[in-house]
């Protein structure tokens, strides 16, 4: 295919590309207009002059750094509890033989197949009732334990090599020495795949997040943009900003790590 | 524990128990439980204080004689019909991206912004750009003569407005299940047709698509499944500015919030849950059903 011409490919890439760019470009112009100029008929392009009281409007309306701290605690708080739950629970159910295990696994894929939908009222009624709601761990309790998650560790310690795993036994590891040292550095791309794809989800959540802050305390980055978009609903350069800034850490770490989200994203298909 | 002790390299019971007892343990409490509660509370009237009382298939009779239920799963069957028509879109995007050698990864990257960006900020910049009296979309549209409309303020066309949105949202996932699927159709099946005097649109239509339905199938079950729970557009875009035309623009999971969370009607809330979960069995069942007729596994 190497004499074929790919212009006219790129050329139909770059025309797409553009679509999926044009609503950032917009934004980002937009931050830096003023509020009447927003409004003219026809829109400008470039700001006209080149204002930041959206920032500043942003920055003194919204308490930006705590809602960052409550996204990223929740976030961290979540990601190491889901992949250490379910990197134990799967290595047993790949290569620990118990009674049971076949039925045990059988009602983690049942409850894989359910939507998340079916499980939040009684989630809510159960962070309330522990009195939790409007706290840090109400956000990252549930999505501690995956069923998703559990599946998936499981897939890639079956895919491993006995031989190693039995050379430690031999030499008097104990099983958790066996898990530790030999089988879960070889599961690092799962593991990476996973963090990502929990982090992803974690930090892009608003329903579950929105039940559980009632009061608005300890809100994460959406709900809090939420409540701006409420606040401000016709200041677009300020709505402009706020988007941008919440959604900057995010991209930025996706830059950096692409390789492991897209990674994660083809192992395993999760969406949403 | 104790037989299995004995031969050395065996482990026994009871760290394998140690190792799922966590995950079983939060599996059971945050899972099972709560779809359990869910299941029983479908039959039950439940206030916001005080017991809940037993009314055996109530909230389902009610739910069935409520015109706000059937609009929201008429809204949300046409927003996932409205989605499935960016899986095309992705095959075709996919293909070309495979077909170049330079640049491969700056398109993925653009194309992938959008999953990377808060929804909820997506949701933000698109009623900008979706606004009757200054959004960019309108005034584009007047370059080519086409009248504007209110696309997020009048409920004939909110739907509409985001199911572009969401397929511009799950492109990037799209492509990259695709992508992955692509790479796995050997070079040789190309080649050996290139001979025979196929062109890219032959070699398309002939060789990749078939090839790769499997996965257009696992991306189109995604697709299906993560439409039917649509919340956070209409929750940015209508619920949080008090749009008038979140009235008629209501989507299933939407209308699940909304009673069980907003007006604490747990019960019914329940009820409109169990109906989504049958809808969602239904809707998968039957795609495993069709993919015999189209799905080729080579």
């Amino acid at each position: 295919m190497g004499e074929r011409r790919t212009w006219p490919i790129h050329l139909l890439l770059i025309v797409a590309s553009v679509i999926m760019v044009v609503p950032f470009a917009w934004q980002i112009l937009t931050v830096f207009k003023t509020t009447p100029e927003v409004a003219r008929i026809p829109p400008t392009v470039l700001p006209e002059e080149f204002s930041l009281h959206a920032f500043e409007t942003f920055f003194s309306t919204v308490p930006f750094w705590s809602m960052f701290a409550v996204s990223t605690g929740s976030l961290v708080l979540r990601v190491v509890g889901q992949v250490a739950v379910a990197a134990l629970a799967g290595y047993a159910f790949a290569r620990l033989p118990f009674p049971g295990r076949n039925v045990l696994f059988g009602l983690f894929v049942a409850m894989l197949m359910v939507p998340s939908q079916l499980f939040l009222i009684g989630q809510y009624g159960l962070i309330r009732d522990f009195g939790l709601l409007d706290t840090l761990p109400a956000l990252a309790i549930p999505g501690m334990f995956s069923a998703f998650g559990t599946f998936l560790m499981r897939q890639a310690f079956l895919n491993m090599p006995a031989d190693f795993e039995e050379a430690a036994r031999l030499d008097g590891a104990n099983p958790f020495q066996v898990f530790w040292y030999v089988m879960l550095p070889m599961a690092k791309p799962t593991l990476a795949a996973l963090t990502v794809l929990t982090g992803l989800y974690s930090w892009n959540d608003l329903l579950w997040p929105l039940i559980v802050s009632p009061s608005g305390e300890n809100r994460p980055l959406p709900v809090g943009l939420a409540g701006l978009q409420g606040q401000f609903g016709t200041d677009y350069p300020t709505l402009m900003a706020g988007a941008l800034v919440c959604s900057i850490p995010l991209v930025l770490v996706f830059l950096l790590l692409q390789r492991q989200f897209f990674r994660g994203i083809a192992s395993s298909g999760l969406k949403g | 524990m104790t037989s299995s002790a004995k031969s050395a390299n065996r482990p026994g019971v009871g760290w394998a128990l140690l190792f799922v007892a966590p995950a079983t343990v939060g599996l059971v409490a945050l899972y099972l439980w709560p779809f359990l509660s869910t299941f029983v509370k479908s039959f039950q009237d439940v206030p916001a204080f005080g017991p809940a009382t037993y009314t055996g298939l109530d909230n389902y009779a009610e739910l069935a004689g409520d015109g706000e239920v059937w609009q929201a799963f008429g809204n949300s069957a046409l927003y996932t019909v409205l989605v499935l028509l960016g899986i095309p879109l992705a095959v075709v995007l996919a293909a070309l991206i495979e077909q170049v050698s330079r640049g491969r990864s700056v398109y993925r990257v653009l194309f992938f912004l959008p999953v990377v960006t808060l929804p909820v900020a997506v949701g933000m910049v698109w009623r900008f750009i979706y606004n009757g009296d200054f959004g960019l979309l309108n005034y584009v549209l007047s370059w080519f003569g086409v009248d504007g409309h209110y696309w997020v303020a009048d409920p004939r066309f909110t739907i509409y407005a985001f199911a572009a949105v969401g397929v511009w949202m799950g492109l990037g996932i799209n492509l990259i299940i695709l992508g992955a699927g692509l790479q796995a159709i050997p070079k040789a099946v190309y080649e050996a047709s290139a001979l025979d005097g196929a062109g890219r649109v032959r070699q398309f239509f002939h060789i990749t698509v078939p090839l790769l339905s499997p996965s257009i199938f696992f991306v189109t079950i995604l697709t299906v499944i993560a439409a039917l729970q649509m919340f956070d557009l209409i929750f940015i875009m209508l619920r949080s500015v008090n749009n008038t035309a979140l009235a008629d623009s209501k989507t299933i999971v939407y209308l699940f919030y909304e009673k069980a969370f907003v007006q604490f009607q747990q019960g019914y809330g329940a009820a409109i849950a169990i109906v989504l979960l049958i809808v969602i069995m239904i809707a998968t069942a039957l795609q495993f059903r069709l993919q015999r007729s189209w799905v080729f596994y080579g």
